[in-house]
């Protein structure tokens, strides 16, 4: 079980997060339909590190992206998106 | 002299339990395994496959033979390690698998017939007839097997309880002791776990005087002092990412009654550093009869007779390819035995026998015999020469396989290491470390085996032998994964911890690879068999979902209905009266609605209030329809869409004013749409500015429907209702409500919200009203009718995720301009091809129709789809149907067979248009 470091409440196990999807398979808003599919059913897959979407969802609801690397499982980054982190 | 194990020294017995119903003595601190090799009984179980008379292996959790059922009734434990579990007073153990008993067992006689059971027997079996099958089927699963799972509830309770460490030390023989003794003295928070009721490990077969029992304790008293934990009877049996690891503790014995309530405790556990001192399991040797009672690993001898005082034989032969066993001879000759020769089948050694044991070298035993319960005969091939021995013990060792589960649990490499023959930890990218006898393995030198491959046992628990994993070969196995499959080598509940190795050298010799070349097959957790009770912890019982009663469950339960389970809620189902069946109470439920009035509870309706001014911009994103054309004050149908285009919800968008919107879902989905919202704000379109707040339990809802309803309201609110798809705001019994005029049932209908504390008097006012005009409660059953009959669909029935709007016949309300979440899937031409599956109604052209159905097409063929929903029409009766039908919407008039065979109902019935009740929608308007 992973441990995730929540930017809200610290570090915190897996049990207390869900897995939503993975950043490359959002397409921008406005995407053309054609492209919009590819980017939907063709994920990257990498061997390596990838940008995923969880939630803190038995903790604070706060909405993340990891940075998770599918061979290791280690976890390099973690931020929190949403209106308060826009720029 | 008498032949067999026995005590070496007698007295000293405290304890009684009973064994296939015969009472025995023990001594305290016995394994069940030490106490019958002390009470002289030899044979103790019965193989897997064949039957054959099997004994005492082990003297750890490796065993693969000695298992046996111990406790009775709920608490029956089967398939326990007789080598792992401790005697307790008034302990019943059974033996498993054989009838009628262990001495006298009919299905030995399979042993006989074991040509006809080679490896793979299982899967060649289904290429004959299937009436065959069935019958080899019936009789594989009598006479193969463990023990019986108990039928009765675990009258146990089991612990959950989640902890931190800095260093967790795996294993608590001197390795282990030693370096949990350095963790804690430098500062770490330290817990030390093992296996065994007592630390030590292997300091109780091989003393050093350097690490006595005082040593050991003192060790252990200094760890605690320093706030380290040490846990007895704890097994580290998963070891999963980020070091997090399961530890499973008995808390008492399995059968025993545990003293306060709680049979066994699972530790979640997050440490630091992971140090993993598990120590050496021993190989068996292969050769004919190798897994007679009598055959047992050198190792294990050692531990019986300096931790037990038990001797498992008085004239014993030891077989061994390594130094180690020596230390076996030893041991026996200090307790008094007669050790007649070591066949060691290397061609010299460095290593000291006992005066006056002789050391064959180039030995290699070929066979064993005796009775089902003891050895007599030893003999072996030395130097090609056959000779033999009059022995009642044959103690082996093949060398040491490291116990690298926990290791390869964590995602570690094995790396190979020739001298030992075996596989010991390599690297891993978790904080972890292995030590001790793991990392470092006793040398041993591969031997060919020189028996018979037939009765060369392998697997013991599997009955694999030799000659299996050559015919396994010979069809084309070759890879050790599909060995594993095809034999079953390696499975069940030892996981192959004494044959792996053993198997692995047979392939590589097969292929003329090395072993390393072979393979080796993946290790996951548990590391020993788990009690399911464990993962279910308290959430056993029902206690894992909570359970939702309804702001208005009192007023329902005092009219005593029918409840209904719903996600994590209760809703009436119907309020039956006097000796009504629930059918007749929903039809009767139901009519009242269409004739009169009627009252249901849908508070559990899925609620958003989502408001700021981007609120129409989201719900546009959300919603598939238009909503930003919503004026204030009125409310429209909705339904939401997956990106691929399917439909996954549906509901009700109302504007309660120019920035506010009320959303409404199904109840099913109403945590999955939370979090749906909840994603497309904050992820998608986080410079929207908007807020969604869930107010699903903030409201509670009654719907109050029928050709009464409008006039009633009227009178409880002194004014005209709103129009239908309409709001007002209202008090009802001094209550500020809600009213939405819209309608499921297809009658004139009004949802009325109110505060979920306050909701009691409104229900109670408008259930009056409608009474007095012969009105009543309805249920979920009278619901469903009303819906059906109306063609409403139903998400998780007619929405299965599989149907677009179109199917759904939605597609006309559908937001042209697009750029709500699966407009771009929608665009996909496979969703308007023709001979999608579309949603019809069907007509019984007599009797009834089953939900289920499959639809059959005049022809017959395969089914063409199936029916969604089955109800009948409240008023003029006759059964109908909402249905899946392949292009069932070109074929309104045809006629299908409806078929369940699982209901034995089929019924002929016309498809039909799915609105079955007003089609123009004339009664929803004053």
């Amino acid at each position: 079980m992973y441990l995730i470091d929540c930017p809200h409440c610290g570090p915190r196990a897996q049990l207390e997060f869900t897995y939503e999807r993975t950043m490359d398979s959002i397409a921008p808003a406005g995407a053309d339909p054609q492209e919009a599919m590819r980017v939907l059913y063709s994920r990257a897959n990498p061997m390596g590190a990838d940008d995923e979407v969880w939630r803190h969802t038995y903790g604070c609801r706060a909405w993340l992206v990891l940075t998770r690397n599918r061979m290791t499982h280690s976890i390099d980054a973690v931020r929190a998106v949403g209106p308060e982190t826009l720029a | 002299m008498s032949a067999g194990p026995s005590r070496i020294s007698p007295g000293g017995e405290t304890v009684t339990f009973t064994f296939d119903a015969v009472t025995y003595c023990a001594r305290a601190g016995d394994t069940l395994a030490a106490a019958l090799l002390a009470n002289g009984v030899g044979l103790v179980a019965r193989s897997f496959k064949y039957h054959r008379p099997r004994g005492i292996m082990a003297a750890g959790i490796e065993e693969p033979n000695a298992l046996v059922t111990v406790g009775e009734g709920g608490r029956a434990e089967p398939n326990t390690r007789a080598t792992d579990l401790f005697v307790y007073e008034g302990m019943v153990a059974k033996s498993q698998n054989a009838w009628p008993s262990l001495s006298l067992d009919l299905g030995a006689a399979l042993g006989l017939a074991s040509p006809a059971l080679p490896a793979g027997f299982y899967y060649k079996t289904f290429f004959g007839p299937a009436k065959r099958w069935m019958r080899y089927e019936w009789l594989i699963r009598r006479a193969a097997g463990l023990g019986n799972a108990p039928t009765l509830p675990d009258p146990d309770k089991f612990a959950q309880r989640a902890a931190f460490c800095d260093v967790l030390v795996v294993g608590a023989g001197p390795a282990g002791i030693k370096a949990a003794l350095e963790a804690a003295e430098s500062g770490a928070q330290v817990m030390l776990v093992e296996q065994d009721a007592v630390l030590g490990g292997s300091l109780h077969r091989d003393p050093d005087p350097e690490c006595d029992a005082a040593w050991i304790a003192a060790s252990a008293a200094r760890i605690a002092a320093l706030g380290g934990r040490i846990l007895l009877r704890t097994t580290a049996s998963g070891y999963w990412d980020h070091n997090f690891l399961t530890l499973t503790q008995r808390l008492a014995e399995p059968g025993a009654v545990p003293a306060h309530g709680f049979a066994q405790q699972l530790w979640h556990l997050r440490a630091g550093r992971v140090v993993l001192a598990t120590g050496v399991i021993e190989r068996p040797i292969p050769f004919t009869n190798n897994d007679r009672p009598g055959v047992m690993l050198a190792g294990a001898v050692r531990t019986y007779v300096r931790r037990y005082g038990v001797l498992p034989g008085r004239r014993v032969v030891i077989a061994a390819n390594n130094d180690d066993a020596y230390r076996t001879a030893a041991a026996l000759i200090e307790a008094g035995a007669e050790v007649l020769a070591i066949l060691d089948s290397r061609s010299s050694s460095t290593a000291d026998a006992p005066d006056g044991v002789p050391v064959l070298y180039d030995a290699r035993p070929t066979h064993v015999s005796g009775t089902a319960h003891r050895l007599s005969r030893v003999t072996a091939l030395v130097r090609e020469r056959e000779q033999s021995w009059t022995a009642d013990l044959l103690a082996v060792s093949g060398g040491f396989v490291p116990v690298a589960h926990l290791h390869m649990q964590a995602g570690g490499k094995l790396d190979w290491n020739e001298a030992a023959q075996a596989f010991v930890p390599g690297v891993t990218h978790q904080n972890c470390v292995t030590i001790g006898a793991a990392a470092d393995p006793v040398p041993a030198t591969p031997a060919a085996p020189a028996g018979h491959p037939k009765k060369s046992f392998v697997d013991f628990q599997n009955d694999v032998s030799l000659a299996d994993i050559d015919l396994a070969w010979q069809e084309g196995y070759r890879s050790v994964e599909h060995l594993k499959r095809y034999t079953t080598l390696g499975m069940a509940t030892d996981q192959g911890k004494t044959s792996n190795m053993v198997a692995l050298s047979r392939l590589a010799e097969r292929g003329h690879v090395s072993v390393p070349q072979a393979g080796l097959t993946t290790f996951r957790p548990p590391f020993t068999p788990v009690t399911m009770g464990l993962f279910a912890g308290a959430g056993a019982r029902n206690a894992a979902a909570h359970e939702r009663r309804l702001a208005l469950y009192d007023l329902h339960e005092a009219r005593g209905p029918v409840w209904q389970p719903l996600g994590y809620w209760f809703r009436p189902r119907a309020y039956t009266l006097g000796s009504e069946t629930l059918a007749e109470a929903a039809l009767r439920e139901a009519r009242g609605v269409r004739t009169s009035v009627g009252l249901t509870d849908v508070s559990t309706l899925a609620k958003f209030e989502v408001s700021g001014p981007d609120a129409a911009a989201l719900l546009e994103i959300v919603c598939a329809t238009t909503v930003s054309k919503l004026a204030a004050g009125r409310g429209r149908y909705t339904f939401m869409l997956r990106e691929d285009g399917m439909v996954f919800d549906d509901g009700t968008v109302w504007r309660l004013a120019e920035d506010r919107y009320l959303l409404t879902s199904s109840t099913g989905g109403a945590d999955r749409m939370a979090s749906h919202l909840s994603f497309v704000r904050n992820v998608l379109r986080p410079e929207l500015r908007v807020s969604v707040v869930n107010v699903q339990e903030h409201h509670a809802g009654i719907a109050f429907a029928g050709p009464k309803a409008s006039t009633l309201l009227a009178g409880l609110i002194g004014e005209a209702p709103p129009r239908h798809m309409s709001l007002a705001r209202a008090v009802i019994a001094g209550v500020p409500v809600l009213l939405l005029a819209a309608s499921y049932s297809g009658e004139r209908a009004f949802e009325i919200y109110a505060e979920a504390t306050q909701a009691q008097p409104v229900w109670r006012a408008l259930a009056a009203a409608a009474e007095a005009e012969g009105g009543a409660p309805y249920g979920m059953d009278a619901m469903e009718l009303l819906r059906i009959e109306k063609g409403h669909v139903v998400v998780g029935g007619e929405v299965d995720g599989r149907t677009t709007p179109r199917d759904l016949g939605l597609d006309k309300m559908l937001n042209k301009a697009g750029g709500f979440i699966g407009a771009n899937g929608l665009q996909r031409p496979a969703l308007s091809e023709p001979g999608r599956i579309e949603l019809v109604g069907l007509e019984a052209l007599g009797g009834e129709i089953a939900e289920g159905a499959m639809l059959i097409g005049a022809g017959g063929g395969a089914p063409q789809g199936h029916v969604t929903a089955a109800g009948r029409r409240v008023i003029e009766g006759g059964a109908i149907a909402l249905a899946h039908l392949a292009g069932g919407h070109a074929r309104r008039g045809e006629e299908l067979t409806a078929a369940s065979p699982t209901r034995g109902i089929t019924t002929r019935v016309r498809v039909v248009a799915p609105h079955f009740y007003d089609p123009a929608g004339e009664r929803y308007r004053d």
